[in-house]
């Protein structure tokens, strides 16, 4: 998946700073997302994540700076949004609307004709790996990692060629979640979307992330591969990694000590 | 003599001021719901004029009913006549229940909602219409329930101005003093506003998002 030399990046941060009431949340953010890569935003709460993938979809406006996609400035933000993805950790499903109508929300505000709405919506579900019949249940009839799923498939409804997704996995248990992370990679095989994915756990960065961008304190620390990401002689990203790299029987014994 | 005796040999006369009684209460009503529910919307969106809204309808609320029906009196227009003063005096005291139920209906919708909703690129009238307004139904229409009891209520003061509605008995009861004569007001009046009471309760749950 390397990008063309031609194409620009779909998405491109240029010197973005923003802040509220004089309080920095990120400062001179330099970013390119090449087409079809899964980048990883690690970093700690309160580290600038979900304020940098706010300002891709403009649900924030930069302080600073200019957030590019597809090579230009976005003016028609209705129209920016339509065209991307975006999944939360609390999925905010609609609870009055059927899991079908969830899904086909933005496919029949831009008015697609029933039969492709139905069509996409079957197709959307059995991707996301959920039961035809699900069609009809309301959220609230749905367990955690169904509804996440539903989630999934309500953002990819339009076939958006970028997807953001806030810490998604992030409420799940973690059986649940190593399923739907198993089944973001199978997904991300077959529809290569450029994907801007938020989360504080390494071990979800080092299995989604093509790249892996490590944000301390509003700034950018380090932006490396997985396998780079390892072997990192930063200082953040190995104190990063020495906080995960002992497995359950370390975490025992430090418990018990 | 009967109260229920009294009311059946007089049931024109109760069935017409029951039916005025309903036109003042149903108008009112509309009005309020026409003015307090936009009212709503908008300092929900703006919650710098959420506060004087707010304290605005409150300040109505605590003018005694009998004051405001004089106050509004020297108005043009609408000072000329009695059910039209009565209309506007019930429409200002429906205002603060809607007002503030909207309010708070539409900022009790999840966040998390709200959010999906404008990442997914639907605009504030979709977002309003297709998920705000939809979702805090039921807590608007508790307000308007809680109006329509009070409106049902205050209408009997109406009377004192000469709008009609089942106040008439009651005044003219308490003029003659003779009970029955003010129960023939005040039990159709109580009647009224058991059944607004439930059916407006009805549609709320009927509505009510799961």
């Amino acid at each position: 998946m390397k990008a063309d030399a031609a194409e620009p990046p779909a998405i491109a941060f240029r010197e973005v700073s923003y802040a509220v009431a004089g309080v920095r949340i990120l400062v001179e953010l330099n970013l390119q997302v090449q087409r079809g890569e899964t980048l990883v935003l690690l970093g700690r709460s309160g580290s600038g994540k979900t304020t940098t993938l706010k300002l891709v979809n403009r649900l924030l406006e930069p302080t600073s700076g200019e957030v590019q996609v597809n090579g230009l400035p976005q003016h028609d933000v209705i129209r920016l949004r339509r065209g991307i993805g975006y999944v939360i950790q609390d999925v905010g499903l609609f609870p009055h609307f059927n899991v079908e109508r969830n899904i086909a929300l933005v496919p029949k505000i831009e008015g697609w004709p029933e039969e492709r709405i139905r069509a996409r919506v079957q197709e959307l579900l059995q991707m996301v790996g959920l039961e035809a019949g699900l069609a009809a249940r309301y959220p609230h009839q749905l367990s955690g990692g169904q509804r996440q799923r539903v989630g999934v498939a309500r953002a990819l409804a339009a076939d958006p060629g970028i997807l953001l997704m806030d810490e998604p996995f992030g409420a799940l248990d973690p059986l649940t979640r190593d399923e739907l992370q198993r089944e973001f990679l199978a997904l991300q095989w077959r529809l290569h979307k450029t994907v801007v994915f938020v989360t504080h756990d390494l071990r979800e960065a080092l299995r989604l992330g093509t790249r892996i961008a490590l944000l301390e304190a509003g700034r950018l620390v380090t932006l490396l591969s997985p396998e780079e990401f390892l072997r990192s002689s930063d200082p953040w990203a190995s104190a990063y990694v020495r906080a995960f790299e002992d497995g359950p029987q370390a975490a025992f014994d430090r418990g018990k000590a | 003599m009967n109260v229920f005796r009294f009311i059946a040999q007089n049931r024109g006369e109760v069935l017409e001021l029951t039916l005025q009684h309903l036109w003042l209460v149903g108008l009112s009503t509309i009005f309020a719901v026409a003015i307090g529910v936009p009212l709503g919307i908008i300092i929900a969106r703006r919650s710098g004029l959420s506060k004087p809204v707010l304290a605005g309808a409150n300040i109505i609320q605590t003018i005694p009913s009998l004051a405001l029906f004089g106050f509004l009196l020297p108005l043009p227009w609408l000072g000329e006549r009695a059910d039209r003063l009565a209309i506007l005096a019930l429409t200002l005291y429906a205002l603060l229940p809607i007002i503030r139920n909207t309010y708070t209906g539409i900022r009790g919708v999840d966040p998390a909602v709200v959010e999906a909703g404008r990442g997914m690129g639907l605009t504030d009238s979709q977002l309003l219409f297709q998920v705000q307004l939809p979702l805090a139904l039921s807590v608007i229409l508790s307000g308007v329930r809680v109006a329509v009891v009070i409106s049902v209520g205050l209408a009997t003061i109406a009377a004192a101005i000469g709008a009609g509605g089942l106040g008439e008995f009651i005044f003219r009861g308490l003029a003659m003093v003779n009970n029955q004569v003010i129960l023939a007001g005040a039990i159709p009046a109580a009647l009224l506003a058991l059944s607004a009471d439930v059916s407006v309760g009805w549609l709320e749950r009927r509505l009510r998002p799961r």
